[in-house]
């Protein structure tokens, strides 16, 4: 197991992983999401390249109604 | 045709709007139809964890493909939370670069930080962003961050989500006078004469968000902020007359009258 804080809270998940295993681990594939990783953008293009380590930051956002 | 230039991109619409403190989507959707806006900002958000990806999201009822999406950095109490907010949103819509910069000063009255806002800009501007901001009805600080770069600049009318109508034309009078950029009136609008006014005063747009959902009838207020935007940009290309305090001067002839 590796702890991840994922939009602010601690998660679990059972293996080091990529991005897109992450996305797929919380069931968000499809959904149209942007990543950002230790404060850096994770680019579409690189959620298969970009393992994830123990300890990482992540922020998951959408586009939400907004004024 | 009297188009809204942004940014090189030309829009029938001066009327633009927010998507927030809707119902559901559906109302969403019907009340931006109605206003007629090509222009719609959105919020960028921590994703609802646990939430099923199947749900219908914004995007699906307001398609990027049929609007030109502003993400906002709403919420943001600095330039930092700010350009990272705009950076996810640029990722999240491929690449999409026009965004509203909002970096606000308190929790109770939502009023910009301006000192935040230009250092914000600043970096924005050289990382290739289109920066509409938004911004208080101060002259020097609009004309400052139109110098840095900004492609529109967007006083407030009265705080966010107050509809307390136009509270200083005077300073907005000036920012317009100044301003090479397009002058956006945001925040503050109430209702329908309000955004006249600000079209009147010369503005080349107006953005609200509250005005139009939190009216009783969303979608008609959304249809008669149109019209009101309109009848504003109309009035202030055709010229008003002078204001004449006591002058007079008859709009029938003078001669003519009866049992003289």
């Amino acid at each position: 197991m590796i702890e991840l804080t994922i939009n602010g809270a601690a998660r679990q998940v059972p293996m080091p992983l990529n991005v897109m295993q992450l996305l797929e681990h919380m069931q968000l594939t499809g959904k149209r999401v942007a990543i950002e990783r230790n404060g850096e953008i994770v680019p579409r293009s690189q959620y298969l390249s970009v393992e994830l380590v123990h300890g990482d930051q992540l922020e998951i956002v959408v586009a939400v109604g907004g004024g | 045709m009297d188009k809204l230039t942004i940014a090189g991109k030309q829009y029938g619409s001066r009327l633009l709007v927010g998507t927030g403190k809707y119902k559901d989507f559906d109302e969403t959707r019907r009340a931006v139809e109605a206003s007629g806006a090509q222009i719609i900002t959105v919020a960028i958000r921590r994703t609802n964890l646990g939430q099923d990806a199947s749900q219908p999201s914004l995007l699906d009822a307001l398609p990027p493909s049929k609007y030109t999406y502003l993400p906002n950095t709403a919420g943001c109490y600095s330039a930092e939370d700010a350009i990272r907010t705009l950076r996810l949103a640029r990722e999240l819509l491929d690449g999409h670069d026009l965004v509203k910069l909002e970096v606000l000063g308190d929790p109770k009255t939502l009023y910009p930080n301006v000192v935040e806002t230009l250092r914000a800009a600043e970096v924005l501007v050289k990382d290739g962003f289109k920066v509409m901001v938004y911004t208080s009805d101060d002259p020097i600080i609009a004309k400052q961050l139109e110098e840095i770069g900004c492609v529109a600049v967007m006083p407030l009318a009265s705080l966010i989500g107050s509809g307390m109508g136009i509270l200083n034309p005077w300073n907005l009078q000036i920012i317009i006078d100044n301003a090479r950029v397009p002058v956006v009136v945001d925040a503050g609008v109430g209702t329908a004469s309000d955004a006249t006014i600000a079209m009147e005063l010369g503005c080349d747009a107006v953005l609200m968000n509250t005005a139009i959902a939190q009216a009783r009838d969303p979608i008609l207020m959304a249809s008669a902020m149109q019209l009101a935007v309109h009848a504003g940009r109309a009035a202030y290309l055709a010229g008003r007359m002078p204001k004449k305090i006591y002058t007079a001067s008859p709009s029938s002839p003078t001669s003519g009258v009866i049992g003289t």
